[in-house]
């Protein structure tokens, strides 16, 4: 969307994304951001990092490494998972379709 | 203890939201959780504004213990099941400090929150409130809480069981992902650590999982069975989860979490670290 700022996670104002390698996003469901549901950020191996449930607006967020990590979405409404590179330090956005 | 003596089913909760003599407690790390919902009747314990001492870092002392559990309304004879966020994390931790200041009838729901939730099962927002009570605590139950200069002692002699995530273990990571990896304290593992996270003993939807799945995983991992062991993560809730499996589940009888954990390991001048990356 031309002229419309790139969309950004809301961060605690410590935080320098030089450093962080921040993977973030939005869960939907038919187009529709999902609450509530249940997001793991598991390692290049598949073993479980951290998981986060989405906010009211469907937000996650994970301060990660540069590296290979795969997302993996649990909702009643349903599932996805996806991989996710971050080849540095900063923000990584990945949208997250449940199917 | 036992499998079918620590830990409840989702079924089992839902039927006995009524019965007499059982509490629900739910401990978040952030409680918002709870107030946005929670299982109908539950108490909520806050992890640390209510289970640790404000200024000292340590627990709070068995006086406050038996205060807070008088308020909420907890009897010595109650069974008090245990749930929470985080994959039972703090949750596990809270059965941990019960079981610390000698509550006798503690139970940890499996799977916690999530589980409840995926299952779409009825959340609460009504407020609850139980008659105070006259709760008496024990002193603490040293025989399952370890400290810095044990585990230092226990450097290649005792099962060091190190349960965060590979990343952390290695020194990639200082924290969870779900942190920011700003912290003071240095990376990596305490020495002869063997690295078996907690997430193994558990499926993605939270549950725990088999005794005889959770006993293959230690065994194959190279715990041996006839020494000591001692739990870490990073502030000691993790590693409650996994000192859960060990001494609850799998009956384990020497088992003991360091709360102090990587916060505190990781700060210590001269202590030994060893890092792989």
């Amino acid at each position: 969307m031309c002229g419309t700022p790139a969309q950004t996670p809301t961060l605690p104002a410590h935080i320098d994304i030089e450093k962080e390698t921040v993977i973030y996003g939005v869960v939907t469901k038919d187009g529709d951001p999902v609450p509530g549901a249940y997001v793991r950020l598991l390692d290049s191996s598949g073993e479980f990092t951290a998981e986060v449930v989405t906010s009211a607006t469907g937000d996650y967020r994970f301060f990660a490494a540069p590296g290979s990590w795969t997302l993996s979405v649990l909702h009643n409404s349903g599932a996805v998972r996806s991989p996710v590179k971050a080849t540095g330090p900063g923000l990584v956005e990945v949208p997250l379709a449940l199917a | 203890m036992s499998r079918s003596e620590a830990l409840v089913s989702a079924d089992w909760v839902a039927e006995n939201l009524n019965t007499p003599g059982v509490v629900l407690v739910e401990v978040d790390e952030d409680t918002s959780a709870y107030d946005g919902g929670h299982i109908a009747g539950a108490v909520k314990l806050d992890w640390k504004t209510d289970l640790q001492d404000p200024v000292v870092r340590d627990f709070v002392s068995k006086q406050q213990f038996e205060t807070l559990l008088s308020a909420r309304g907890i009897s010595n004879d109650d069974t008090v099941v245990l749930y929470g966020g985080n994959n039972n994390w703090f949750a596990a931790y809270a059965y941990w400090y019960f079981k610390l200041y000698g509550h006798q009838d503690v139970k940890l729901l499996d799977g916690g929150r999530k589980k409840w939730e995926l299952e779409g099962r009825e959340l609460s927002k009504d407020e609850v409130s139980r008659p105070s009570t006259r709760y008496t605590a024990k002193d603490q139950d040293s025989s399952i809480r370890a400290f810095r200069e044990e585990t230092i002692d226990a450097i290649g002699k005792k099962n060091l069981v190190d349960v965060r995530s590979p990343d952390e273990f290695s020194g990639k990571l200082l924290a969870p992902a779900h942190l920011p990896q700003e912290q003071s304290q240095r990376a990596g593992h305490i020495p002869t650590a063997i690295n078996i996270p907690w997430s193994k003993t558990a499926n993605e939807d939270g549950t725990f999982k088999s005794n005889d799945e959770i006993r293959a995983l230690y065994a194959e991992e190279g715990l041996d069975e006839s020494k000591q062991t001692i739990a870490y993560c990073r502030i000691g809730e993790r590693s409650s989860h996994t000192w859960f499996a060990l001494h609850e589940l799998l009956d384990y009888p020497d088992v003991k979490n360091y709360d102090g954990s990587w916060t505190e390991y990781g700060s210590l001048v001269g202590a030994p670290i060893e890092k792989d990356v």
